[in-house]
């Protein structure tokens, strides 16, 4: 008979869970892993919420499983490390993102890619090499193999650095992966959310020239103004889109919703690359004349290996590159989502675990 | 008032041509510009019948104009060079391929790809720059600048290394420019035809591991007998694809009939590619989530550049790579062009111009 979450593992834990496809997130007690000779155990201070939380919780994907306890942007300090820990120590700031395992003898993982193992493990609706199910960071305490565990810079404020967890990574692996990261080069954004804020950010760091495409012109002054992207287009504006063909080297497409890639592609130069991290759950049409006569390419990413996402947060802390947060208390978690639902936030929320998350 | 194609220039020029989109081919009295300075002015030998001939003719893309002269593998022996013309000279055996013109100033034309340049200048069916329309390889002479002049190897036969001037190129070019080149990586080709037995042989030439994927079982023993491919899986056998996911690092897809691409995209490994040369007129269908879960991507390629071509065109010599062939007399095209609307030619037709070109 198999135990109960509260029971299965030696350490008591709280979080906040959803119990079935309806989303609602409520108070959750189970239990973590003893700390391993490998893991690093954390206190979680902040975790951020990520658009993929809200997809899951309502089993959206068809593969969630109850209760599910969501967070994959989780940063928090050091508690306790096992013995073969040697790169962290208590008190250390860390972070883990959406990995907290892989085989680490494939090809991929042998290549820093644990993201692509198709052993991989997530943070949270996986299963655990021991048999049991994995819970995310919208709960006290986390425990995860010292590989999955991110050193967070001293100078990142962790509440804002939590959302690079996942959002920056999604989008800072396919930019250098795909070279769209050089001094100069003319990046498309498209959606200004989680993931496209912080493209934004990491693209003006590099040097880049950066347009937003966005659907809603609401968006215009703050993407300018603040974020600093250098123009905006209005994707549903004919005008707008048909001068700007042919100037981008590449794309980042942030948007799930379903929308067309032709116009998108229409924007690349010739040689011009589109990259998808939103994944829209119909096919989409792909006109295939456009990508024969610039050589241009469409392509997907998701999120990324441990070592470039220490290299991402490292880089972010460079440049002073935060995520743009809207700070809850747990209390507002399920509010949250709604406005999430709607996009109404600018960019990311983050849980105040460490101040608000208590058991009742 | 404009002249007429026997009379726009000043060399008498004869050919083939279509009048109509009915397609049919005729005897067709034109002519050819005068050696230019930097022109090289060959007889041809031989002309290869690619399938884009075809669609031309029908004005299957809309684009056509008539008279129409196709031919875009020609083959011959130089005859006179104008007085800037260093790298070739009376009596060299040399090819024309797709472009005959371009800006040369571009950054495309600047990084050796002409193909790429907004303002290249095909060999049939385009306006040269003074106005006049270009008329294409079934003929008895060619004019064209230097530039777009290939020389033909001594130890490549003339008729079966025509084809190579766009069929070979057209696959060659994005073999290199993926990376999909390496001794020990395994590709796919999906189409037996013009486009893709050469894509078997240049694999194999590489030093990789080719499956063939084909509508048509009974290619199989062609396929891996004689054009030395691994193995070969019919595509619309369910079994045979599965068994074959996520083997092959990269697909080059010849087809432009209809077809899927969600189970190419099944085939490759994570970080495949899969690389389009034939067009379907119908856009397929793009399943987003496996590219994203598998860091997979779709490009496309037209042709090559001309640096390419040469560098191309000296690998098969090398490798002692022709295509295969059926040479057929200049008043045999309309039955030709007939045979190759069912792909029944194994699998390049090629005019023996030389001999059989007569006028009435």
């Amino acid at each position: 008979m198999s135990k109960s979450p509260e029971e299965e593992h030696p350490r008591k834990a709280f979080g906040w869970a959803a119990r079935d496809s309806s989303g609602v997130l409520s108070p959750f007690k189970f239990s973590r892993r003893a700390t391993g000779d490998e893991d690093v155990t954390f206190k979680v201070l902040y975790c951020g919420i990520c658009h993929s939380d809200l997809h899951c919780i309502k089993n959206e994907w068809g593969i969630s499983t109850y209760p599910l306890l969501p967070g994959h942007e989780i940063v928090g300090v050091v508690t306790e490390v096992g013995s073969k820990v040697k790169k962290y120590k208590v008190g250390d700031k860390v972070g883990v993102g959406c990995l907290v395992g892989a085989c680490h003898s494939c090809d991929n993982c042998t290549n820093d890619l644990e993201n692509y193992c198709p052993k991989s493990i997530q943070t949270y609706n996986s299963i655990n090499i021991d048999g049991t199910k994995t819970y995310g960071g919208y709960s006290d305490l986390m425990v995860a193999n010292e590989r999955y565990i991110v050193r967070m810079p001293e100078n990142m404020p962790l509440e804002g650095g939590a959302p690079l967890l996942c959002a920056g990574i999604t989008v800072y692996s396919p930019m250098k992966y795909y070279g769209l990261c050089s001094p100069g080069m003319h990046l498309g954004v498209v959606g200004l959310g989680g993931l496209g804020h912080v493209a934004v950010k990491f693209g003006k760091a590099l040097g880049m020239k950066i347009t937003v495409i966005s659907t809603s012109i609401g968006k215009k002054q703050e993407a300018l103004e603040r974020l600093g992207a250098d123009a905006f287009l209005v994707s549903r504006d004919q005008q707008q889109m048909q001068a700007a063909t042919g100037t981008m080297d590449g794309i980042i497409d942030t948007v799930s919703a379903e929308h067309p890639l032709l116009p998108l592609m229409v924007l690349l130069k010739s040689n011009g690359k589109l990259v998808m991290v939103g994944a829209p759950e119909r096919p989409l049409q792909l006109p295939v004349f456009p990508l024969l006569m610039g050589r241009k390419l469409v392509a997907g990413s998701c999120i990324g290996g441990m070592k470039e996402t220490q290299e991402m947060i490292d880089f972010a802390a460079k440049h002073n590159i935060t995520a743009d947060i809207e700070l809850i208390p747990v209390d507002y978690l399920n509010t949250a989502m709604e406005r999430l639902v709607k996009a109404d936030v600018k960019y990311r929320f983050v849980l105040d675990v460490g101040k608000t998350m208590t058991p009742a | 008032m404009s002249k007429s194609p026997e009379q726009e220039h000043p060399i008498k020029a004869f050919g083939w041509a279509a009048r109509d989109s009915s397609g049919v081919l005729s005897p067709f009295q034109f002519s050819r510009r005068a050696t230019g300075d930097e022109d090289v002015k060959f007889k041809v030998l031989y002309c290869g019948v690619c399938h884009s001939d075809l669609h031309c003719v029908k004005n299957e893309w809309g684009i056509s104009n008539y008279p129409l002269l196709p031919g875009h593998e020609v083959a011959g022996e130089v005859t006179e060079v104008g007085s800037k013309v260093t790298k070739f000279k009376v009596g060299d055996r040399v090819g024309v391929g797709c472009i005959v013109g371009g800006c040369h100033s571009c950054e495309n034309c600047n990084n050796d790809l002409e193909n790429y340049c907004p303002q290249s200048v095909q060999t049939y069916n385009s306006i040269h720059f003074d106005g006049t329309m270009t008329y294409g390889g079934y003929s008895d002479i060619m004019v064209a600048h230097q530039r777009y002049i290939v020389r033909m190897p001594e130890n490549m036969p003339l008729d079966a290394g025509a084809p190579l001037l766009c069929a070979g190129i057209t696959v060659y070019s994005p073999l290199k420019y993926y990376g999909l080149c390496n001794p020990g990586m395994h590709l796919g080709v999906v189409g037996l035809g013009g486009l893709g037995h050469v894509a078997v042989k240049f694999g194999k030439a590489f030093g990789m591991k080719v499956t063939v994927i084909s509508t048509s079982p009974n290619k199989k023993q062609e396929a891996i007998e004689r054009l030395g491919a691994d193995a070969f899986l019919v595509s619309v056998d369910q079994e045979q694809m599965q068994a074959a996911t996520g083997t092959m690092d990269g697909i080059i897809d010849t087809v432009s009939a209809e077809h899927a691409l969600a189970p190419l995209i099944g085939l490759v490994k994570t970080h495949g590619k899969i690389v389009c040369v034939g067009a379907p007129e119908i856009p397929p269908q793009l399943p987003v989530f496996p590219l994203l879960m598998g860091r997979k991507m779709v490009g496309g390629s037209l042709i090559g550049g001309m640096k390419e071509t040469q560098e191309m065109i000296d690998f098969a010599a090398k490798h002692g790579i022709t295509a295969d062939i059926e040479v057929i007399p200049m008043d045999y095209i309309n039955t030709a062009m007939d045979r190759l609307v069912k792909a029944d030619v194994k699998y390049r037709f090629v005019i023996d111009i030389a001999n059989s070109l007569t006028q009435a």
